[in-house]
């Protein structure tokens, strides 16, 4: 990786933060902007969350005999009723090592 | 004590108790970092650089992956987009600060920071010095991800690989949606995003399926948005 890839991503990233605080005097988007904004973590984090859980390593679908679907089955639930986040992932986490460890040896 | 310092402090205190979750997840993210071979420097460069979790995990995933500089960089402004509704929300109560005021502001400005402040700023919106509770709230968040940055470098040179915890990633990404579990409109836009990324994953060229599943997935939030608001 090179530096100036780091120092770009660092730059949009800051951008997306100065923007608006820069440009606006007062709140303008309108709340269907911002309804449709509030979607942004639901759009994107599925597109990195799926493809690793469901994808074997030579990049086929993989439904049988994948420890990772189960565990997060498991942290959803988890995650469903407790509301809590270190909760979730901990769940999914030690799901996950039972079976890579102790159910499929 | 003065009005700053008290806003300051409040900022501090009010967003202590989201640092809870941050702290492993900086952890893991700079376990992953080793993990991945970019190094201590970088690894921590990233922390300081970008200050974004979610978009520096993103980052890492992709390079990996060997994916292009034009497909990163536009990944990590995609996860990064939600910072400018962020702004949008906040500028009301900062548009009479000065310039350099607000370049800090915006740097240190996080999910965590901002979901304090701007509950903060909601009911003091008549004190001058109100931006000092997102000073306190933002350094508070910078301070705590880079010293779990740290303890996951050093973490990340002894934690055998057998773990899985790429894993993680999955696990803390699906972590920070559970608040989308329960609406319907949002699990609709979550399955379509991860559906496309999952097909797409082989067939979209450029490791491009990041974009192209939160932009088909938006598309559809925007539409359900629409007709929700028709109908009314």
């Amino acid at each position: 990786m090179h530096w100036s890839l780091i120092i770009y991503a660092g730059i949009i990233t800051f951008i997306t933060r100065f923007s608006m605080i820069f440009l606006l005097k007062k709140d303008i988007l309108n709340d269907k902007a911002k309804k449709i904004l509030s979607f942004v973590p639901a759009a994107i984090f599925p597109a990195i969350i799926f493809p690793p859980i469901f994808l074997d390593d030579a990049g086929s679908v993989d439904l049988e005999n994948n420890p990772k679907i189960l565990a997060a089955i498991f942290a959803i639930i988890v995650g469903y009723f407790s509301k809590n986040i270190i909760a979730t992932i901990f769940a999914g986490l030690i799901l996950y090592w039972f079976l890579i460890f102790v159910y499929y040896q | 004590m003065n009005n700053r310092l008290k806003a300051l402090t409040k900022g501090i205190i009010d967003v202590s108790p989201l640092m809870i979750p941050v702290f492993p997840f900086g952890i893991i993210y700079g376990v992953i970092g080793m993990d991945l071979g970019i190094g201590p420097y970088m690894t921590l460069g990233l922390s300081i650089i970008i200050f974004g979790g979610a978009s520096q995990i993103v980052l890492l995933q992709l390079f990996s992956g060997g994916a292009s500089s034009l497909v990163i960089l536009s990944s990590v402004a995609a996860v990064n987009a939600r910072h400018v509704l962020y702004g949008a929300v906040l500028s009301e109560h900062l548009s009479g600060l000065k310039l350099s005021w607000k370049i800090i502001l915006s740097y240190v400005m996080t999910d965590q920071a901002f979901a304090v402040s701007n509950d903060y700023f909601k009911k003091n919106s008549k004190d001058k010095n109100q931006h000092y509770h997102l000073l306190g709230s933002g350094f508070t968040c910078w301070t705590i991800w880079q010293i779990s940055t740290i303890l996951g470098i050093v973490l990340g040179s002894v934690v055998p690989e057998e773990l899985g915890l790429s894993f993680t990633i999955s696990l803390t990404f699906l972590a920070l949606l559970i608040s989308d579990f329960r609406k319907f409109k949002n699990i609709i836009v979550m399955l379509i995003s991860g559906i496309v990324a999952t097909i797409g994953y082989n067939i979209i060229p450029f490791k491009a399926y990041i974009i192209i599943a939160a932009l088909s997935a938006l598309f559809v939030a925007a539409l359900l948005t629409l007709a929700d608001s028709e109908k009314k």
